[in-house]
């Protein structure tokens, strides 16, 4: 699914990432801890294409099909048309468009590309509403401009929101859980978990082990000083919980 | 980030027509004012308003309050008159184009490279133009609807000699030649514009629309509109601009006048794309408009609808008196500025009758290095028991370097009154695309939705067409200062 192979990114002349190396592969889910500044938004963004970081050597592959595909060519919109989605840490207020409007919009062109049929507002409805449901979301919040006015925790639940309605091959979630009070946590892990299949793939990138307690990952990485220090299954979150991440970064 | 521009911004209208034209020389004195009204074949009382306009110009100074910053004009470095000579000739025997057919070719052509079609005019009838060339009105469209209508839309020049009661009424009653500098030099040396009258209780059939367009060099366009809406009759009235690319700075100094009588409405829209002058901020227009509308009768309505994407600089205040009591009085506006262009716009809401209303939405955007400026003042007259105002500013920059402001002076002498005033500022971000972008959108499409959105109060005041229009303007025009 996902290969990344000695990625090295810097961000004015500041090098971030040191030699990233990491393999995905479909139905997996990882999950990527690390303290503050190690690199762990970083590597999300760098994956869905933000302008604003310059990838300084390295690869960055996707499997689509059996065909792999170099991220690192194509701009976000076409990486995202490609089945990467990029859940926000801080997700972004578009004013004057509806939230409707721009699902409808985003999922039509993400179809157009894969040679799906558009669709238009009466199908797309019920397609929406599913999804809605899914995520426990008021229906009114899709008359409202997106994220304005939303609160952390229905920002964040607008992003799974999304990531239901674009279906992606894979889902990275930047700090999905922070921000979130414990039962909106449960309603958006309940949301990923629904969504995950064997065929597509989860990275998560946290600071706490408490969004893994819902949402199980097959692997975890500790990134420190943007380098992968430690990778190991679901127990290493739990000792680096108990621990502290200075046992695996000293 | 993107170091190739998807659409270059390229200024598609800036060629120049190649027509034989007949020109004034140089100057500006009372000669080459007399010589305006003789060419125009005027009746006295015009001549002496204009040199009444010219004396007051000429103790006037130009106006320094506003945020551009610009070389002092010459004014006796203009040309205060300059008209495809086809035209004039057919004019001199007294006798203008009867039909469009008789249209030079060349003017046919460069209306069709504007996108005014005129076989395609003669098919649809839903709009009619008025179509203005350097100094001169070329040729009105779909005369043969509103004449059955009883609606009068013409060149200004031919109203002041077949209406002159009606031009003698309403000229001047609502921008008098004192009022600025502009408008004083717009009552001396106006060489066309429309005249649009709608008679009591029409509704007008079809949209009205002016087109304007600056071709010859060394020239000022100094048009004149006046448009009177009667008791009761309703217009919708559409305006376009574009001038070819040239070094040199043109001016542009217009007056409009609107007037509404009793349950009378009134919709005014623009969507202005002068040349701006190129990358390094050579060239363009300096637009120096005064524009103004009075709602004279109860319950009448103004609304002032403009997209301002062009000019080096825009000097521009669309207004309404709100005499009438009950009468309402609107403003919606959004205005782009890039490279080097200057923007100063606003408006004033004059409110004197009894429970006004008055609605202001402003949209700024800037981008490069221009400067982008909300000045608007609201005024509660003693009289003005029950006024209401809404004021909306936001800006919105592109890029670090532009600037934006908001000066808005509120007066208010009755205490009834209730006004809100909302203003903002945000940023077009890198990080509000890459959003976009990663649900799948394209840059242009990503823009494209981030501007509909900020813009979108006063887009969906603009009929259809010219809605489509202005969002592809406005996207073109900022794809290249994005990123």
């Amino acid at each position: 699914m996902l290969q990344v192979k000695n990625l090295h990114v810097s961000v004015e002349g500041v090098e971030i990432l040191k030699g990233i190396n990491l393999e995905v592969k479909p139905g997996e889910i990882h999950a990527i801890m690390g303290p503050n500044g190690s690199g762990k938004s970083t590597l999300s963004k760098v994956i869905a294409g933000h302008p604003s970081y310059e990838v300084t050597s390295g690869e960055v592959t996707f499997d689509v099909n059996f065909e792999q595909k170099n991220l690192l060519d194509m701009e976000a919109d076409e990486r995202a048309k490609e089945g990467v989605f990029l859940a926000f840490q801080y997700p972004i207020n578009i004013p004057g468009i509806t939230n409707y409007d721009f699902l409808k919009t985003s999922f039509n062109s993400v179809c157009e590309y894969q040679g799906a049929p558009k669709l238009e507002d009466e199908e797309f409805k019920k397609l929406l509403n599913e999804k809605v449901k899914l995520v426990e979301m008021d229906p009114r919040f899709l008359t409202r401009p997106v994220n304005e006015g939303f609160s952390g925790g229905e920002k964040k639940r607008n992003e799974i929101l999304q990531m239901a309605v674009l279906n992606p091959r894979l889902a990275l979630l930047d700090e999905t859980d922070s921000g979130l009070d414990i039962d909106a946590l449960k309603i958006v892990s309940s949301g990923i978990n629904k969504l995950h299949t064997k065929n597509n793939s989860v990275i998560m990138v946290t600071h706490y082990q408490r969004l893994l307690d819902y949402v199980v990952p097959d692997f975890v990485h500790v990134l420190s000083d943007g380098k992968i220090v430690k990778s190991g299954g679901k127990e290493l979150a739990l000792q680096l919980e108990k621990e502290g991440y200075d046992w695996v970064t000293t | 980030m993107n170091d190739t521009p998807i659409v270059d911004k390229e200024y598609k209208y800036g060629f120049t027509t190649d027509i034989a034209m007949e020109q004034l020389a140089k100057g500006l004195n009372e000669d080459v004012i007399r010589k305006i009204s003789s060419i125009k074949d005027e009746p006295d009382w015009m001549l002496q308003s204009r040199l009444r306009s010219f004396k007051i110009w000429q103790k006037m100074t130009e106006p320094k309050w506003a945020k551009v910053n610009y070389e002092p004009v010459d004014y006796q470095d203009i040309s205060y008159y300059s008209a495809p000579k086809s035209y004039v000739g057919m004019d001199k025997k007294g006798d203008k184009p009867k039909s469009l057919d008789d249209l030079d070719p060349e003017l046919v052509k460069t209306f069709e490279r504007l996108g005014i079609s005129l076989n395609e005019q003669k098919r649809i009838s839903g709009v009619a133009v008025d179509m203005v060339f350097d100094s001169v009105s070329v040729g009105t469209t779909n005369k043969e609807i509103l004449d059955k209508y009883g609606v009068i839309f013409c060149s200004i020049s031919d109203a002041i000699k077949k209406y002159p009661e009606l031009v003698k009424k309403y000229y001047g009653s609502v921008v008098p030649a004192t009022d600025n500098f502009f408008a004083a030099l717009n009552g001396a040396v106006f060489t066309d514009g429309s005249f649009c009258y709608i008679p009591k209780g029409v509704t007008c059939p079809i949209d009205l629309s002016t087109y304007f367009r600056i071709n010859a060099e060394e020239t000022g366009q100094f048009e004149r509109t006046l448009l009177v809406a009667d008791e009761g009759s309703y217009v919708n009235y559409l305006e376009g601009c574009t001038a070819p690319m040239r070094d040199e700075n043109q001016l542009h100094a217009a007056v409009v006048e609107l007037i509404a009588l009793k349950d009378a409405e009134i919709k005014y829209s623009t969507v202005q794309n002068w040349y701006a002058g190129d990358k390094d901020g050579k060239g363009g227009i300096y637009n120096f408009v005064t524009k103004r509308g009075k709602c004279v009768g109860q319950n009448s309505k103004i609304s002032w609808t403009q997209v301002e994407s062009g000019s080096a600089i825009t000097w521009k205040y669309p207004s309404v008196i709100l005499q009438g009591d009950n009468s309402q009085g609107a403003f919606y506006s959004v205005a782009l500025t890039h490279d080097y262009m200057q923007a100063d716009t606003g408006t004033k809401m004059i409110h004197v009758g009894k429970n006004t209303k008055s609605t202001i939405i402003s949209k700024g955007i800037s981008a490069d290095k221009s400067s982008n400026v909300y000045r608007g003042q609201v005024k509660i007259m003693p009289s003005a028991e029950g006024a209401r105002n809404y004021s909306q500013c936001d800006s919105m920059l592109v890029g670090d370097q532009s600037n934006a402001g908001t000066v808005p002076y509120i007066e208010v002498k009755n205490k009834t009154a209730i006004l809100e005033h909302e203003a903002s500022t945000s940023r077009l971000s890198e990080d509000q695309l890459f959003y976009l972008q990663s649900r799948g959108l394209s840059m242009e499409e990503s823009i494209s939705m981030l501007v509909n959105g900020f813009c979108k109060e006063v887009f969906k005041q603009l009929p259809l067409e010219f809605s489509v229009e202005a969002v592809k303007l406005i996207e073109m025009k900022l794809e290249n200062s994005v990123g």
